[in-house]
């Protein structure tokens, strides 16, 4: 029983990275938010089970707060501020998606090779994880880069916060508490922030395409 | 309680009343009448408990302010005491003076204006009395910074923006020079306060390093050559109180950190330090009085002239490192007197010529010396306090200018027992520049004087010119008795100024000029050198008296026949009179080479003929103008990264971190 709930840490590891992969494929903001949805539910779902497997109560906890902040709020968040923009549709984005996902592929072989001594070092039941969460984060990143619009850029970013705390179970059995805690209330703060910007740009440019931000430079 | 603590008290004092100042934002009469006076009663207090902390052992206090685990230290020694007698006694006048002055709609609303007037001077204070490099800089940014939002409380004018831009760029250039000059004295040692500092022995390359530092870092504030650049352009920028309280007392401040570092931090001094600071010193007030004796605008005037004064304060201190260096005891506490005499005394005339010029400023509108004249008349009270702090610019006996010129003189004639032959013989000619100097100095206060105060009025609305407020009066008058006080009993004063130099170099002149009775001031020995400023008065009063009978007597009382033609003057009118740029152009001539000058004079057979002569400084061209020009080459290069797109900031984050994850691996 224990080593099968072992195995599905990395089950749910292997989710993430699929579902990394999938977003950067993805052009529709309503699938990306379901997909976003979908990561925050295996993240969940992977702390859960290392707490449980290690015995450390407090994962419990930091679970439950990924379900309530990534599954449900933050969710509804973005699906009322995509209503209230009516960006349903599809996006386009600067580079072609092909190209991304090799560049993708690269990344994660980088993330494995990176990650390989560290979770060496590290005793915690799920370090064969770390590649993984190293390559979501790099993933995310790419997302933001590759992205020309508002929205897709917020959630890549919020991707990128599920990537490092993934990363910081994976390596050390989670972070202190009151650690989580302030990066959650950050994230928290961050979308409600990014909410308001996403509005701000619409209203100034009538579009939500960044590539607009460039007027705002100095010459 | 401690000295210390009442002293904090009033330090405290000061932040509440502009805090009051903000909670009453737009009501003048409540911030003139009410916080102003208050804060100059609080000046009084200051000036009291620093007097009376002069003859007190030195303590030390922790405030819990700060960030965690680092609280400020604080500690009250002679040094700082002095310190803050200056500042309170000097602020006591301008407070007074600055209750009458501000009115409406001067740019800046009067609470706020309020607010960081005694920022400013809680600011100085807690400076002089800061015992850890953390506590220093804090205070002295917030220094800079409430100076810099009053300089610029007419931001409406661009060039008053420019102004305090220029200001605050090279008041952080000194604040840098000034940290690392703190982290060269900690020695590796990771402790910040003073009291370490002390205790540690550089090596002396490092002690050099510091101290070049922070010659460089405090030169900067002080406005030595050549980054005196902004005293000219922050000086008239300023309304007139902030002007007198930074030329008067911020540029003391300077002063405080260089003999704080060079005679207390940093242990054994070498004497090259002494000839460095002499010749910047001199460079700095021969520049200073030169350009000074040039200006056509009263508050410049007073600026480069401030400038001047700064020179001496370093040749003093100079002369003091480098006496010191030999093992001279004596003589350095004697040019250190003449330095701390210089301070106190400028601090009083310079801030009252600069509220002077505040009065005349509000009263005719003018700040130029070409469009004034004849304001004696108009507003007797400012021009003959004026007159006062006019004499004892220019170092006239028995005023306070003379005391501390003449005592810088002596030590320079003691100069000749140095052991190295080679300062031996340059001592002559540095003392003949002190003397031209001083010559300058009072060349350029007859100017100020004669063109703003005697003759007619240059402009008919000048005879619409009304007498300064009673407050201004009074303020006006604190500081000119201030001059006359110290210029009369140099005795007491310097018998202060002992406590200061025993702590600084272990000796002082004290004992020596006491021996002599309190009226009588004789800096060695009575065979020397002696003065009695006493004697000086009655002497000059007699004089006077004399003269004024004699002519009244002998060249009145003639018979006295108008000529018919009267020598071709029939009407004197206010355009014959001697202009500023006219007394000022021999000046301009002689030191030709020093100034970059345009002229524009009129053809013979100009219907109109318009004179005009602009005057700069070299140092714009040849340093500043090429650093600008640089900076903006960099900088076009460095915006070339600045594309503009989230996406390209993203990827270089992106980079960056793949890169450092690069290294941290391998």
């Amino acid at each position: 029983m224990t080593s099968l709930l072992a195995q599905s840490i990395n089950l749910f590891a292997v989710v993430l990275l699929v579902l990394a992969f999938a977003m950067i494929a993805q052009r529709r903001i309503l699938t990306l938010i379901h997909l976003f949805t979908l990561q925050g539910a295996a993240l969940a779902a992977a702390t859960l089970i290392v707490g449980f497997l290690t015995g450390q109560h407090h994962l419990y906890y930091s679970a439950a707060m990924t379900f309530v902040l990534k599954v449900i709020l933050i969710p509804i968040l973005l699906h009322r501020v995509i209503e209230r923009l009516n960006v349903r549709w599809d996006v386009e984005t600067l580079f072609n998606i092909p190209t991304t996902m090799l560049i993708g592929i690269v990344l994660v072989i980088f993330a494995f090779n990176l990650a390989a001594p560290i979770a060496g070092l590290s005793a915690s039941i799920a370090r064969g994880t770390l590649g993984i969460a190293l390559a979501c984060v790099l993933l995310s990143f790419l997302m933001m880069i590759v992205r020309a619009k508002a929205v897709p850029q917020v959630i890549g970013f919020l991707s990128m916060e599920n990537g490092l705390f993934f990363a910081a179970t994976a390596a050390t059995s989670g972070m202190p508490m009151i650690v989580e805690l302030g990066i959650a209330f950050d994230v928290l703060v961050g979308i409600l922030i990014l909410g308001v910007f996403m509005f701000q740009i619409r209203e100034q440019f009538d579009s939500l395409d960044i590539r607009h931000l460039e007027k705002l430079k100095e010459d | 309680m401690l000295l210390l603590d009442w002293i904090l008290i009033v330090i405290a004092g000061w932040l509440a009343l502009g805090l009051a100042g903000i909670a009453a934002l737009r009501n003048t009469a409540f911030v003139a009448r009410t916080l102003f006076p208050a804060g100059a009663a609080l000046g009084l207090a200051l000036a009291g408990f620093a007097l009376a902390a002069m003859f007190d052992t030195p303590q030390t206090a922790i405030l819990a302010l700060g960030l965690p685990d680092l609280p400020f230290h604080l500690r009250l020694d002679g040094l700082s005491a002095f310190f803050l007698f200056v500042i309170g006694a000097t602020g006591v006048g301008i407070s007074v003076f600055a209750a009458g002055y501000f009115r409406q709609g001067e740019g800046t609303p009067p609470g706020l204006l309020c607010l960081e007037y005694h920022l400013f001077l809680a600011s100085m204070a807690m400076v002089v009395l800061a015992d850890d490099a953390y506590a220093f800089m804090v205070m002295w940014e917030t220094m800079a910074l409430s100076s810099f939002f009053l300089v610029t409380t007419n931001h409406r004018v661009p060039a008053i923006r420019a102004a305090g831009f220029l200001y605050l760029l090279i008041a952080h250039v000194g604040a840098i020079a000034i940290l690392l000059c703190f982290g060269v004295l900690q020695a590796n040692t990771g402790d910040y306060t003073f009291a370490n500092m002390r205790a540690q022995s550089l090596p002396p390359l490092w002690a050099s390093v510091a101290f070049l530092l922070a010659t460089l870092g405090f030169g900067a504030k002080a406005g030595i050559l050549p980054l005196h650049v902004w005293l000219p352009e922050a000086h008239p920028a300023a309304p007139s109180p902030v002007s007198a309280l930074m030329s008067g007392v911020m540029l003391k401040t300077a002063i405080y950190g260089l003999l704080r570092v060079g005679f207390d931090l940093l242990g054994a001094q070498q004497w090259w330090w002494g000839v460095a600071l002499l010749a910047v010193g001199l460079a700095t007030a021969l520049y200073g009085v030169v350009f000074s004796a040039v200006q056509t605008d009263m508050k410049r005037l007073l600026a480069y002239s401030s400038i001047e004064n700064i020179g001496l304060l370093f040749v003093g201190l100079g002369l003091g490192v480098l006496f010191n260096a030999y093992g001279m005891t004596a003589l350095s506490a004697l040019a250190l007197t003449a330095a701390l005499y210089h301070v106190i005394g400028h601090a009083f005339f310079k801030s009252l010529l600069f509220l002077a010029t505040g009065s005349v400023l509000h009263s005719t509108g003018e700040r130029s010396l070409g469009k004034l004249g004849g304001l004696m008349r108009r507003m007797p009270w400012v021009a003959w306090l004026s007159l006062v702090g006019v004499l004892a610019s220019s170092g006239l006996p028995p005023f306070s200018g003379f005391v501390s010129e003449w005592l810088l003189l002596q030590s320079f004639l003691f100069t000749t027992d140095l052991p190295d032959s080679f300062l031996n013989m340059l001592v002559p000619v540095l003392a003949a520049g002190i003397a031209l100097i001083a010559a300058l100095a009072g060349y350029t206060m007859v100017k100020f004087f004669g063109v703003i105060f005697l003759g007619q009025p240059r402009e008919p609305k000048l005879a619409e010119a009304h007498p300064a407020s009673p407050l201004e009066r009074a303020g006006l008058v604190w500081l000119s008795a201030g001059c006359v006080l110290l210029g009369l009993f140099p005795v007491p004063v310097i018998g202060i100024i002992d406590r200061v130099t025993q702590l600084l170099v272990g000796g002082g002149i004290g004992a020596t000029v006491r021996a002599n009775g309190w009226l009588l001031l004789a800096p060695s020995s009575l065979e020397r050198a002696s003065y009695n400023p006493l004697a000086f008065l009655v002497v000059v009063g007699l004089a006077v008296l004399l003269a004024a009978v004699l002519v009244r007597r002998f060249y009145h009382g003639r018979l006295r026949r108008a000529p018919a033609w009267d020598c071709g003057y029939p009407a004197q009118t206010a355009r014959m009179q001697d202009t500023a740029e006219g007394f000022g152009q021999p000046i301009r001539q002689i030191f030709e080479p020093v100034f970059r000058m345009r002229r524009e004079l009129p053809a013979p057979f100009d219907a109109r003929p318009v004179y005009r002569v602009t005057i700069e400084d070299h140092f714009w061209h040849w340093l500043y103008l090429p650093l600008a020009r640089l900076t903006e080459r960099i900088a076009r290069v460095v915006g070339r990264l600045q594309r503009g797109r989230i996406a390209i900031y993203l990827l270089y984050s992106f980079v960056t971190l793949i890169v450092l994850l690069l290294v941290a691996k391998s």
